[in-house]
């Protein structure tokens, strides 16, 4: 069951990690939404327990080079770019 | 205790995060070639170390390998399993906004390391050693850091495969720290999952506090608690033996002087900028919690345990060295200098049964290492049968010692010509005896105040004849017999 209930500093803290900024009428919507969907978990209780499958390991594969996408179409899907690069936000 | 006590009583206590690139052909989760040396930006990429949707990462097993590897030469634990997990930050390095690492279940735990500071050995505690990927690599649009405008990406480098070797608080000084990482690599190199000269393949972040010695114990320990309580910095961007050294020399300095003059250590992150020389402040809040570490369903967990008897590693620098001193009955300085990298004690190793093994090992350790060094050049790019070829001409008295390392070797290394070929063309070829016997009296009948300056007791004398008749065989007589010689000549 879901007791910790989700507060304002919560909302803000997340959003900090996230490098978003809220508004303060945002932080109260999303503080209810994350509250919600918290909640969500708590149906998983109600699901009945089934056996798991048997857990698979050592899932590997060998090392040996394949064709890596060109350039153009690493890129092609960048909101945006510059020369050779993706462009990003300044970061510090 | 007074306040000067103790800051005069202070001793430094570092642990280290050492990230090392493993020598795998392929990404570490994906089948992109880590070759990316001269290429362009981004064109070592695919779905899955670009983090798009739905790409699945699947684990290279050579890397795997590799940690087993590294795992046994530090005499650590394999567990029975190990798995993976997702440590979540938001940077334009990380693709997916989470990296894939290891957190409660690395593949390798408690290991040792053992080195030599002024000829004492230090047992070093390896707490864990994990695999993880590399981020991709920032460049900062408009200089620093600070001021740039925006950041331009390159993902080539993110997914490369990397292994974080975590040290207990086990250094005392930066020297220990320089010693360690020195040895690391080496055994690293001999193991063949490292290569020092590919760019970035170390980095290094240090912890370091510094605490009263009253605190450190007759073994050399230091409570836990204490260390708990006491501030500790993390310095992070460090690349080289060297600038670890000096990047800890300079924190234990500003740590003292801030506890000098009654100021707190805060605990915080430092960046070592290697330019000016100095650390400073990140001002960086993500505590351990923040990163949200969680399962990394993508990929089922690791049973390798067994890998560790079934995987061999070779011989290791100390082992080898302590085999060359035995065997090759060396001293332990020049068996350490040929013993230093795998490809230099192999290339010892395989002329040592075709000459003297002294005489070998001089010629390896000294000489050629010299002018390899002299030329930034490593012993790979040797030719060993060319180098064997000039050997036995040293080795017969062909040529002079003196002509086969300053005039043979060096041509030998600058233009690629074989021995004998440029012991011809520089006409080196030992002047035989009835030549020698000529000039001697050549320069006897010359120069008369020289040989009345002999007989009158001057020192010198005998040196400038010598030197007279080796310019008059072209230096390929061997000047101690023409000493000889002419001591014959002048006292008869």
């Amino acid at each position: 069951m879901t007791t910790e209930t989700v507060n304002a500093d919560d909302v803000r803290h997340v959003a900090d990690l996230a490098r978003i900024d809220l508004e303060d009428a945002e932080i109260e919507l999303f503080e209810e939404q994350f509250a919600e969907i918290l909640e969500y978990f708590d149906s998983l209780d109600e699901v009945p327990a089934v056996d798991a499958d048997e857990e698979l390991v050592n899932v590997m594969r060998s090392d040996e080079p394949h064709e890596s996408l060109s350039q153009a179409t690493a890129l092609k899907n960048a909101p945006e770019t510059d020369d050779d690069y993706f462009k990003g936000p300044r970061v510090s | 205790m007074t306040q000067a006590a103790r800051t005069r009583e202070l001793i430094p206590v570092i642990g280290l995060e050492v990230h090392v690139q493993l020598e795998t052909q392929t990404k570490i989760f994906c089948g992109c070639s880590t070759d990316t040396a001269d290429a362009d930006p981004n064109t070592h990429t695919c779905p899955v170390c670009l983090g798009l949707p739905g790409a699945l990462p699947v684990l290279n097993e050579a890397a795997v390998e590799m940690a087993v590897k590294v795992g046994k030469a530090l005499d650590a634990a394999i567990p029975e399993q190990t798995r993976f997990h997702r440590k979540n930050y938001f940077y334009p390095d990380l693709p997916k906004d989470f990296q894939i690492t290891q957190y409660d279940n690395p593949i390798c735990q408690d290991g040792e390391l053992e080195i030599t500071v002024e000829d004492s050995d230090r047992l070093i505690e390896i707490e864990r050693a994990h695999l993880e990927e590399d981020p991709g690599s920032l460049k900062h649009a408009g200089g620093s850091i600070d001021q740039a405008e925006y950041t331009l990406v390159d993902y080539n480098r993110a997914g490369m495969p990397l292994m974080e070797i975590v040290t207990r608080p086990d250094f005392r000084g930066p020297e220990e720290v320089r010693a360690f990482l020195e040895k690391l690599t080496e055994v690293l190199e001999y193991l063949g999952v490292f290569d020092a000269d590919r760019d970035g393949s170390l980095r290094v972040d240090a912890n370091i506090s510094m605490v009263s010695a009253d605190a450190v114990a007759e073994d050399d320990s230091i409570a836990v608690a204490t260390l708990e309580d006491t501030n500790r910095t993390e310095v992070k961007n460090i690349s080289s033996h060297k600038g670890a050294q000096k990047a800890l020399a300079y924190e234990i300095t500003r740590q003292r002087n801030a506890i000098r003059r009654g100021r707190a250590v805060e605990q915080e992150t430092r960046h070592w900028d290697e330019s000016r020389g100095v650390t400073v402040s990140m001002r960086s809040k993500a505590t351990e919690k923040d990163y949200r570490y969680f399962r990394e369903a993508d990929i089922p967990p690791l049973r390798v345990a067994g890998w560790k008897e079934q995987i061999s590693i070779p011989e290791l620098p100390d082992a080898r060295r302590e085999r060359f001193g035995t065997e090759f009955d060396l001293s332990d300085e020049t068996a350490s200098k040929l013993t230093a990298t795998k490809a230099v004690a192999d290339f010892y190793e395989s002329l040592v049964g075709q000459f003297d093994p002294d005489f070998v090992a001089t010629w390896t350790a000294d000489v050629l290492l010299g002018e390899l060094n002299y030329r930034d050049r490593s012993v790979e790019s040797v030719d060993r049968k060319a180098f064997a070829d000039l050997l036995e001409l040293v080795a017969t008295e062909a040529i002079t010692e003196k002509n086969g390392a300053e005039v043979v070797l060096r041509s030998m290394l600058d233009d690629g010509a074989h021995p004998e070929t440029i012991v011809e063309r520089e006409g080196l070829g030992k002047t035989d005896a009835d030549a020698v016997a000529t000039a001697v009296a050549t320069a006897i009948d010359n120069h008369p105040e020289a040989v009345a300056d002999f007989h009158a007791g001057e020192d010198g004398a005998l040196n400038y004849l010598v030197g007279q008749v080796m310019a008059e065989t072209g230096g390929s007589a061997d000047p101690q017999t023409v000493n000889q010689l002419l001591e014959e000549k002048l006292t008869s």
